[in-house]
């Protein structure tokens, strides 16, 4: 327990307590968990979802309060030595850490719920080993952003690559693509693990010390610094999907059940940019601009090529995975852009990137959420990702269709939906340029700010497209017709994470205090970057903007328009039903619709050189004059991964098919392997000094 | 309470004219081919007989069919209240700056595509889907064009940003604020659907953008599409009016109707070379508009690199 009586407890700063909030909810977090987690194991089946639900609403709920009280301004501190041999467990929480730690408890907290329901309801695996992975899950997403030292922070995020490589297996037995998504994902997040381990080991090493403090007033030489900052780049950027790191992402995070999607795509990702904004700006003091270049650099081809996959998806999770993509290339934008400012000591708009970047992460978390839980039930209802096949879903399932319709004007960056406002952010730190900038200022923020406005448009087309297919038009299939609305439950905890987008959207300077904190713990200069109530104001920069206001304006336009309509229209506009303009042709076949493969199309063509198709068209000729059937394919691999991957894959294989010829089963030539090779290295240790 | 009034009356002046523009703009058009033409209050004429027809709602669609004309209008009427036409401090001013109105117009766009897609019909997935190609291509000419506009203000509020014009005439003179105003120009053709990247008078399926996806409408419905289109039409004009030859603004409430007739000249102006460009334009095909656009995009990041070095 973290709340151990030997632990190392600092008092309260900030706000007076009666308790310290943190230590509770996270010893009560940790507690919850591994009781969570056994009693999980001993129930019968039926109730071991709700079990699980309750005990991962616990640790969320937990990490929620104890993130809340840390943005509050309380501080925590605890060392157990015994907990973990060599250099125990230290942990610590401070604005930064309690601004993820609550992000991810709440998509906890919300996704227990639907989780419950989820798994009772048919889908979603109800083994022993995923319903008590669940907790262990959620209490490894909660801790990581309070781990204090190296080898804290190593141990929570190998468990919680663990824990999640459980949850995305799932379902490997219903689905032969979860087996190979789930070895893409092991590998590639402990390459990842790999790369932060010899980062902050060599870090570790140079600096002394193990904990957060010691690496601090640690005095590295540029080139370390450089290579500790890139291990870790690698490393978290890999857990974010940061290209060319992203190819696990998109196969690993929609095989997962819905809810544990939204737990990978709303909170994990998240831990990704948490660990380089700690590792970069406050472990490393910001260090050299050259590396917010590349950071800013990695984000903007994140970002474009993210969305222009996710454009250009058919399979429904598979787009909004990509689409996390984007998203958090476009929060390493803003990190990279926070660091480029602060090295050139232009502290304001460091601190205003810095916050556009942590505020787009929560606002992606909520409507990420939403987007996941709400494709969730459609799949539940059908059966299907595919959105080629789906469609006419708003009025079998009218709740989910507008929940998700929330989702998606997040996602779309419109007003007035929340991501519009993180946007609106990020873009008021990139078109104030400081006085006096280089050259490479000057090139870089204009084309940033084209960057982040082609992701934005390519995402409008990306979720009208989810939208418009998928949930309105006819449906294009039999299942979506037949499909019924989601249980109560699904719908009320959906309904939660839309709720917490609206408010998002319209009062987001609620959140002006804990933005101002935590970019003031990272950048070390407290200010306060966004104020005011009803309006949105900038410390700084004279731009204003009243999201409450736009929503009200546009409500009593909407209605002052339909009453002038009536007034216009002397007698009441009945409405009258008719079919379908036909062309007089016959009725329109719901096949004769466009899918989302040909909404795409136009984008696809455009994109060609970047996205590089492959079609393929098979014409079969009855005569030379006739036509009798013609076949089109279409596929649209991962380019990165067809360039970067696959010949990786291929020299690996060819090296383990050479390496079989060298055990061919003699017992006497592994015997003198193992003589040979003692020999040598003691030999080599004498040679070497 | 003058900044309402103002944006009342910025609001009723762009109801009303709108349409009258379009009138004006076909007029020039019909006089140009040697046509008589049908007159500049034809548009109204049009629209009243919309109004007064009962709209048909085609079997199978939603409250996404339904709702999506009224909103189209909101969202115009809000831009309509907000940027500065006839005074640069409109009731909506500090509450959206250039950036939310970008915003709002592409949710007019939104919600007709979504609706186009509801009717699941060929024509309206085919207007949705370019229609949405053409948006998130224009987006990055639009943003990077208001970074220019914006550095040397240092704000994205339009009133301050027509206010720093007002006080500072030489501005738009220099070569960043020429070549913003170009790439806009460009964009707001693609925006209103005017040659060469769309047709508002056809009805070739392989042509339609703007008009595949509102095929279905009829009556009421069709009417307030149409007066948005206007609408839109009449604003973007009226921006980057304001935005490049902001000279007669009101900045009080009794220099309301002298604006009223300067903005009515500026625009008129602007509509009518546009109408005559496009007698001597032909449409571009579908897939080369991204050239178009692709050059209107070069033009604006020409001038935001060089509003740090020629500011």
């Amino acid at each position: 327990m973290p709340a151990h009586p030997g632990g190392d407890r600092h008092g309260v700063a900030g706000v007076d307590w009666p308790v310290n909030l943190i230590e509770w909810g996270l010893a009560g977090a940790t507690g919850v968990a591994v009781l969570g987690a056994l009693v999980a194991l001993l129930t019968p089946e039926r109730a071991r979802s709700v079990v699980a639900g309750i005990a991962v609403a616990g640790v969320g709920g937990a990490g929620l309060a104890a993130g809340v009280a840390a943005i509050a301004g309380e501080e925590f501190t605890a060392h157990l030595p015994e907990l973990l041999p060599l250099f125990g467990v230290t942990l610590t929480l401070d604005p930064l850490g309690g601004l993820f730690m609550a992000v991810a408890g709440a998509v906890c907290l919300v996704a227990a719920g639907y989780g419950v329901s989820y798994a009772g309801g048919g889908h979603g695996n109800r083994s022993r080993s995923t319903q008590a992975t669940l907790p262990l899950f959620t209490l490894t997403l909660v801790l990581v952003p309070a781990a204090g030292s190296v080898s804290t922070l190593l141990v929570l995020w190998e468990l919680m690559a663990l824990t999640s490589l459980v949850l995305v297996f799932t379902d490997h037995r219903a689905r032969p693509q979860v087996t190979s998504a789930g070895l893409w994902y092991a590998v590639m997040t402990h390459l990842g693990f790999v790369a932060i381990l010899a980062g902050l080991v060599v870090f570790a090493a140079a600096a002394g010390g193990d904990t957060f403090e010691t690496l601090r007033t640690a005095q590295l030489s540029p080139g370390l610094a450089t290579v500790v900052f890139a291990a870790a780049l690698i490393g978290f950027g890999s857990k974010a999907g940061l290209v060319p790191l992203h190819v696990w992402l998109p196969r690993a995070h929609p095989e997962a059940p819905s809810q544990v999607s939204a737990m990978l795509s709303a909170a994990m990702v998240n831990l990704g940019v948490y660990g380089v904004i700690r590792v970069g700006f406050d472990l490393l003091g910001a260090g050299q601009r050259g590396w917010w270049l590349v950071v800013l650099i990695l984000g903007a081809a994140s970002a474009l090529y993210g969305i222009l996959h996710a454009a250009m998806a058919s399979d429904l999770k598979r787009l909004l995975a990509y689409s996390t993509v984007e998203n958090m290339g476009l929060v390493f934008l803003a990190v990279g852009v926070a660091g480029w400012f602060h090295t050139l000591g232009e502290e304001r708009l460091a601190a205003l990137a810095l916050a556009a970047g942590l505020l787009h992460v929560v606002n992606h978390a909520g409507f990420k959420t939403v987007l996941f839980l709400a494709a969730g039930s459609a799949v539940r209802a059908t059966g299907s990702r595919d959105l080629d096949a789906l469609g006419g879903l708003s009025r079998r399932m009218p709740v989910t269709t507008a929940l998700f319709a929330v989702g998606a004007l997040g996602a779309m960056a419109l007003p007035p939906g929340n991501g519009f406002i993180s946007e609106w952010l990020l873009l008021q730190s990139l078109v104030h340029p400081p006085a006096g900038a280089g050259v490479t200022t000057a090139l870089v923020l204009p084309v940033a700010v084209a960057v982040v406005a082609l992701t934005a448009g390519l995402a409008v087309a990306t979720f009208v497209k989810a939208l418009g297919v998928g949930f309105f038009a006819r449906a294009r299939s039999r299942a979506p017709e037949q499909a019924v609305e989601s249980p109560p439950l699904l719908l009320a905890t959906t309904g939660v994470a839309a709720a917490a987008c609206v408010a998002l959207a319209v009062a987001p300077a609620a959140l002006g205090p804990a933005l101002s904190r935590a970019t003031g713990a990272t950048l070390g200069v407290p200010t306060d970057v966004v104020s005011g109530a009803l309006t949105v104001r900038l410390a700084g920069i004279a731009s204003t903007i009243s999201p409450l206001l736009i929503l009200a304006a546009l409500v009593a336009a909407v209605v002052v328009a339909a009453l002038l309509v009536q007034v216009v229209a002397r007698r009441p506009a009945r409405r009258r039903e008719a079919p379908l303009w036909d062309c007089g042709a016959g009725p329109p076949t719901p096949r004769m619709q466009y899918t989302a493969t040909s909404f795409a199309e136009p984008l696809q063509r455009v994109f060609d050189d970047v996205l590089a198709p492959e079609t393929a068209v098979d014409t079969h000729l009855a005569s030379p004059y006739l036509l009798a059937r013609m076949r089109y394919q279409r596929r649209l691999p991962d380019r990165i991964e067809h360039w970067l991957y696959r010949p990786v894959l291929a020299v690996t294989a060819a090296a383990g098919r050479a390496a079989r010829a060298l055990a061919n089963g003699s017992v006497h030539r592994y015997l003198a392997y193992g003589f040979f090779g003692t020999i040598g290295l003691l030999v080599a240790l004498v040679v070497i000094p | 309470m003058t900044a309402v009034i103002a944006s009342f009356a910025q609001v009723t002046m762009v109801v009303l004219g709108a349409p009258l523009l379009v009138g004006v703009m076909r007029q020039v058009r019909a006089r140009m081919e040697g046509r008589v033409g049908a007159g500049v209050w034809q548009p109204w004429r049009d629209l009243r007989k919309l109004f007064r027809r009962q709209p048909i709602t085609p079997v199978g669609t939603t409250w996404a069919f339904r709702t999506a004309p009224l909103v189209l209008v909101g969202t115009t009427l809000v831009v309509a209240a907000t940027i500065p036409l006839l005074t640069t401090t409109t009731a909506l001013d500090r509450a959206a700056d250039l950036f939310a109105v970008v915003g709002l117009l592409s949710v007019g766009t939104v919600v007709l595509a979504l609706a186009a897609l509801d009717t699941g019909t060929a024509f309206g997935g085919m207007g949705a889907s370019r229609e949405m190609t053409v948006l998130a291509l224009v987006e990055p000419t639009i943003l990077v064009a208001v970074f220019a506009l914006s550095a040397r203000v240092g704000s994205t509020n339009l009133g301050q940003l027509v206010d720093a014009t007002l006080h500072n005439p030489l501005q738009v003179m220099s070569p960043a604020s020429l070549l913003a105003a170009a790439a806009l120009l460009v964009v707001t053709i693609a925006e209103t659907g005017r040659l060469p990247v769309d047709n508002p008078s056809t009805h070739l399926e392989l042509t339609m953008l703007h008009e595949a996806m509102v095929l279905e409408y009829s009556g009421a419905d069709l009417g307030l599409i149409e007066l948005a289109a206007s609408m839109r039409l009449t604003l973007l004009l009226g921006l980057v009016a304001s935005l490049f030859t902001p000279w007669g603004i009101a900045t009080s409430l009794a220099g309301l109707p002298l604006a009223l007739l300067a903005f009515a000249a500026k625009v008129t102006v602007l509509a009518m070379v546009l109408a005559a460009a496009e007698v001597l334009l032909a449409k571009l095909r579908l897939f080369r508009v991204p050239e178009l656009l692709a050059g209107s995009l070069v033009l604006a990041l020409l001038a935001a690199t060089t509003s740090f070095f020629l500011a």
